[in-house]
């Protein structure tokens, strides 16, 4: 049964922002971060989904069009509709994006292991396209932004080393609902925002149909178990299934290694990040 | 950089001049590099001299930046240290207070702000209450200070017929009300909270939560105390953490002092005036009413009490 966000009316209006403020606060960021480590320039993988088009648009305002390299990379499996609604948002933000077809090399990889399944292929689609944006990351001085959102990442809904790679992400505290309300606020296309959330890793693909729920209900259910601490007797009281609750905290638990950098075996008494703990703006 | 300017200052003809110009700093270190801050914090309290201020505030640990992690300890200055010398001789035209990590001669490390004047270190306030929840991590790096006391001023570039008596609570001072209750105990006229406060909260309104918190105690403090209140906070992004600026000063009667500063860098300077400070005192002569004589006596009950 698919989860639905209906009957949580006590929870209304929890994920309102203030998408001004909010973009105000994510532009200063991008524009700071990347300008303080000595860059100019961005680099987006633009899958033409929500989450890259809001992050591109971000880029854009921060640096300038002119700065922001938008990269797209289908596979010869990838729905037409994916290109070309990426083609539509990089023109109206005024950028000229790169278009890198990805299948030669899937392809070459996977004549080796003709049995592979697809989530085999899908990380691996996801891998060859960070390993393109890091190329150019180089190839053009421009630091890969990266468009992981907060529901995405606490579901663990990613590819670890693959789109969860990057230098820099403007939009991971805000979770999927919240990034609907925010790309309507800075005027993305309607084909966009409007079209069902899916990583178009194998055909007819949906987010909401794989993960087994809507995003507007754990969305709802995330904000009130991780941003306000709630206890399961509290969701339980503000009307969240149980079973439900159960699953979700499960999922945010097992998905906590890709959350987190590679666990270092101590031996000294100052290991990387355990108690040798330095900022990564040091010096900036 | 001096963003807007009250009329220029200049002694009255009646006498010795009972208003000061402050300059509010507003400005982003670099994260654990004190030359390019020394020479940063040099230009603008020369800028502030130039400008008419009669004090120049920085922000907390504005020769350092905030979140240092190991950096404390390489970033720690002395008393005596060549970065805080050359300051000191900077701010014989203007006061300032800026901050940094202090070591002590027992090797502990502040969170502290130092108040500069006539080439001498007037004062230091090291941080009392260090927050350690959420996003901060100050008490596993730093010592906490232990006393919270006003001073006085010298102000001297302003011809004050006396020095000022102020205070300096670092960020979280501010949120323990005890803080700014000592201090007016203490009869401070100026609170001065130097602030790195990271910005969150972006669900209630155009305002950041935590700019909506500090807009409501400053002007509290400010009211009820009947003192002016001068809040500087950094600007500028550490590891993804935004920090939202909005400096401002509060008058003894709770109002803004012209506009409170956005996100941007800037120095905008304020007038403040020991008559406004005389006048908001006759009207809600709370301070002549406090009954420390109460407070005392149920300090002393609550002091046995909590150690039985």
């Amino acid at each position: 049964m698919t989860e639905t966000a209906a009957g949580l009316s006590r929870t209304d209006g929890a994920l309102a922002v203030d998408c001004a403020l909010v973009t105000e606060i994510l532009t200063g960021f991008v524009r700071e971060e990347v300008r303080k480590v000595g860059f100019e320039r961005g680099v987006v993988g633009l899958s033409g989904g929500i989450d890259s088009a809001l992050t591109l648009a971000v880029v854009c305002r921060a640096l300038g069009p002119e700065n922001a390299l938008p990269v797209i990379m289908p596979y010869r499996a990838s729905s037409p509709a994916s290109e070309r609604d990426a083609r539509l948002v990089a023109a109206q933000l005024g950028t000229t994006p790169l278009v890198v077809d990805i299948s030669p090399q899937i392809d070459a990889y996977f004549d080796r292991y003709p049995d592979a399944d697809r989530n085999r292929r899908g990380n691996k689609m996801a891998r060859e396209r960070m390993s393109i944006l890091y190329d150019l990351s180089l190839a053009r001085a421009a630091l890969v932004v990266g468009t992981s959102n907060k529901t995405e990442l606490l579901l663990g809904y990613g590819t670890i080393h693959g789109d969860m790679a990057h230098a820099l992400n403007p939009l991971g505290d805000l979770y999927k609902t919240q990034i609907f309300a925010l790309a309507r606020h800075l005027g993305l296309p309607a084909a966009v925002i409007e079209k069902a959330p899916s990583a178009d890793l194998w055909e007819g693909q949906s987010d909401e149909d794989e993960l087994g729920f809507e995003y507007a209900a754990v969305d709802q259910l995330l904000h009130q178990m991780i941003d306000e601490r709630r206890t399961r007797a509290e969701l339980h009281g503000l009307g969240f299934d149980d079973a439900f609750v159960k699953q979700i905290q499960r999922r945010v638990r097992d998905s906590q290694y890709k959350r987190r950098p590679p666990l270092i075996a101590k031996l000294s008494n100052r290991t990387i990040d355990r108690d040798f703990r330095y900022p990564r703006d040091w010096g900036h | 950089m001096v963003n807007s300017a009250p009329a220029t200052a200049t002694a009255s003809e009646a006498g010795p001049r009972s208003d000061i110009v402050v300059a509010l700093a507003q400005m982003a270190p670099r994260l654990g590099d004190l030359g390019a801050n020394v020479t940063r914090h040099l230009e603008l309290i020369g800028a502030a001299a130039a400008g008419g201020a009669d004090l120049v505030v920085f922000p907390e640990l504005s020769l350092t930046g905030y979140f240092l992690k190991d950096l404390v300890t390489e970033t720690a200055l002395r008393l005596d240290s060549p970065e805080i010398q050359t300051l000191v001789e900077a701010a014989r035209g203007v006061d300032a207070v800026v901050g940094c990590i202090l070591e002590s001669d027992d090797h502990r490390f502040y969170n502290a702000a130092l108040y500069l004047s006539g080439g001498a270190i007037v004062h230091v306030h090291r941080k009392v209450y260090l927050p350690t929840y959420g996003l901060f991590d100050e008490a596993r790096d730093l010592a906490a200070g232990y006393r919270f006391r006003a001073f006085e001023a010298p102000l001297r570039s302003a011809g004050a017929h006396r020095p000022w008596r102020v205070g300096v609570l670092i960020c979280e001072d501010l949120w323990h009300p005890s803080s700014a209750y000592l201090l007016a105990r203490d009869g401070v006229e100026v609170i001065i909270c130097p602030s790195a406060s990271p910005g969150r909260g972006v669900g209630h309104g155009s305002e950041l939560g935590t700019a909506q918190s500090y807009d409501v105690i400053t002007r509290t403090y400010a009211q009820l105390l009947t003192a002016y209140v001068v809040y500087c906070n950094r600007i500028g992004y550490e590891d993804g953490i935004n920090f939202w600026g909005g400096s401002r000063i509060v008058d003894p009667e709770g109002h803004l002092v012209g506009e409170p500063a956005g996100r941007d860098e800037g120095m905008p300077l304020h007038r403040l005036d020991l008559a406004a400070l005389r006048r908001a005192r006759i009207a809600n002569p709370m301070l002549r009413d406090e009954r420390h004589d109460i407070v005392d006596a149920e300090c002393r009950r609550l002091h046995r009490r909590e150690r039985d």
